[in-house]
């Protein structure tokens, strides 16, 4: 294992998740015509790497992320999760809902508690875990409350908690913190990098933010307009913590930003000629 | 400008405070006051014939002696709590038994799809047709005593529980499944916790829905297909032309309803604390 070695970017780690030739097709209904949501895709992601995921709406990063969690089938292609195709979820993908997904009538505690009382590991332990989670999350003090009585920033900390608490091999984010204030964002940021490198945890986080993509990942993949490609994966050589308003971080993401715009343009396009074709 | 200004607006809070939930009580009462004025003006000045439309006076006594009155001082004297105790017994059980059933297949339907394409057409068929319409079926089945009451009342009741116990499962958030499964729930386990618990809020206005036609059920089958209760003492009082007596029973239907709606919205607000926040 590579990962305390610095320059953290590059992939000569072990595989965790190897994606090959992913490709997803429906049926869109409405429209009566086949959409190819993703065409292809070929992903590796090391062990403890971070990986950000970046594309224009509707290029089917969420439906990458999905069929890797395994709430959608592949049409084509496979997931290996260390090795073994991914077939149903479960605990060793933790998925990070936008939308949060707690469950709104247990507390803080039993939310976190919820995976491992599923999977009955036994109460002291249970306490136990959940007790450590809760406090590195700093969510102390608010074991009791119920998820409508917290903010954003809080319920996504309970929504990652949840998931750190049973171990998973990775983390699965889908644009976790696009709800959330500016401020509220930076700080989850800043904490969820605090998480990721104590822990040495694998992540795939998805984003239609250039900052966010460019400050957190190791390597950002870009991806192209319907049908969802990878356009081109740019590793980020930048030091941690990294400096937003550093030249360097600013000519990476003025970069970054030029290859989506292509992309963004594009799926504008699709999207009038849409829209001009149903008038 | 320190403490006094601040002490005063306090106080002058409190007492707007105080006068807007006077206004508040005043404006509740209002409407049933008025509705007691008429009632009585229009029998006691003879608008109507006191006869058919007693006073509420003459109710309010008639209800007292129908109560606490000794027994045997008139024919209905000291009788109610026999009565409004039958009828209660017959909604609870009746209910209860609806509300076991409703929520089990409710489930069932909701969950799984190919109980839903059996089930559910038979229900929505069956669902339209007046209880009333089961009445002579419940008599030769369960004859003239408390069986026929708890059938009329549990299929009547069964219906609305078990329609929005399916509304509610059927609709249980996909995420919240999705985020279960990835928790490593087994997958038996996602009904019990949590698909159900998303569905409460459906299931306990099914509930609600429910007690409110056990208790017209429970009148209706009193004066069709049992012989005690306050539905029968108003099919009775009517035949010896005791409209006191019926309206006091209405009243008293009225009351017991609004009590055991109240039990039902309590029990459910403990359970859905959670819910207020959706």
């Amino acid at each position: 294992m590579s990962g305390s070695v610095p320059g953290r970017g590059r992939p000569q780690r072990d595989q965790r998740i190897v994606v090959r030739g992913l490709r997803k097709r429906f049926i869109d209904i409405s429209r009566q015509e086949e959409v190819i949501a993703l065409d292809g895709i070929d992903l590796d992601i090391g062990d403890d790497e971070f990986l950000t995921i970046l594309g224009p709406s509707g290029c089917g990063k969420t439906t990458l992320l999905n069929i890797i969690a395994s709430f959608e089938k592949a049409t084509g292609g496979e997931v290996l999760l260390d090795g073994e195709t991914v077939r149903k979820p479960g605990p060793d993908r933790g998925v990070v809902f936008q939308e949060y997904a707690l469950f709104p009538w247990l507390t803080v505690q039993q939310n976190i508690e919820f995976g491992l009382r599923e999977r009955r590991v036994p109460r002291a332990e249970r306490r136990e875990y959940v007790q450590r989670q809760i406090a590195s999350v700093g969510l102390s003090g608010f074991e009791q409350r119920y998820p409508h009585e917290l903010s954003g920033g809080m319920r996504q900390r309970v929504a990652l908690a949840r998931v750190l608490v049973n171990n998973p091999k990775i983390l699965l984010m889908d644009e976790p913190f696009a709800a959330l204030d500016a401020q509220t964002r930076s700080m989850m940021q800043q904490e969820l990098l605090g998480v990721w490198s104590a822990e040495r945890r694998t992540a795939i986080f998805i984003t239609h933010n250039i900052e966010e993509a460019v400050l957190l990942g190791d390597r950002v993949v870009v991806m192209t307009a319907r049908p969802g490609r990878i356009k081109e994966i740019v590793a980020i050589d930048l030091p941690r913590p990294r400096d937003v308003t550093s030249t360097e971080f600013n000519q990476t993401r003025r970069r970054i930003g030029a290859l989506l715009e292509v992309e963004v343009q594009a799926a504008f396009a699709a999207m009038r000629a849409e829209t001009t074709s149903m008038q | 400008m320190t403490a006094v200004p601040v002490a005063a607006g306090a106080a002058s809070l409190n007492a707007a405070r105080i006068v807007a939930g006077v206004h508040l009580a005043l404006r509740r009462i209002a409407g049933p006051a008025i509705v007691l004025v008429l009632w009585h003006l229009a029998s006691t000045q003879g608008w109507v014939d006191p006869r058919f439309v007693p006073s509420p006076v003459t109710v309010l006594h008639a209800l007292q002696e129908w109560m606490f009155g000794p027994k045997g001082a008139s024919p209905y004297s000291g009788t109610w709590f026999a009565h409004a105790g039958n009828s209660a017994y017959r909604v609870i059980v009746g209910f209860l038994m609806a509300a076991a059933a409703g929520v089990i297949i409710g489930s069932l339907i909701g969950w799984f799809r190919f109980v839903s394409d059996l089930v559910d057409p038979v229900i929505q068929v069956l669902r339209p047709i007046p209880i009333t319409a089961w009445v002579p079926f419940a008599v030769i089945f369960f004859g003239i005593r408390d069986g026929s009451a708890f059938f009329l009342i549990a299929l009547g009741a069964f219906f609305p529980i078990v329609v929005n116990t399916a509304a509610g499962v059927a609709g249980a958030p996909q995420l919240l499944v999705r985020a279960a499964r990835m928790l490593g729930i087994r997958p038996y386990m996602l009904l019990p916790r949590v698909v159900l618990p998303a569905a409460m809020p459906f299931i306990f206005t099914g509930l609600r829905l429910g007690i409110g036609l056990a208790w017209v059920l429970v009148i209706v089958a009193e004066m069709m297909a049992v012989k005690s209760g306050l539905g029968f003492a108003m099919w009775d009082a009517y035949y010896f032309l005791r409209l006191d007596i019926i309206i006091a029973a209405m009243l008293s239907v009225g009351a017991l309803g609004f009590l055991s709606d109240l039990i039902i919205r309590l029990i459910g607000r403990r359970f859905l604390r959670w819910s207020r926040g959706l």
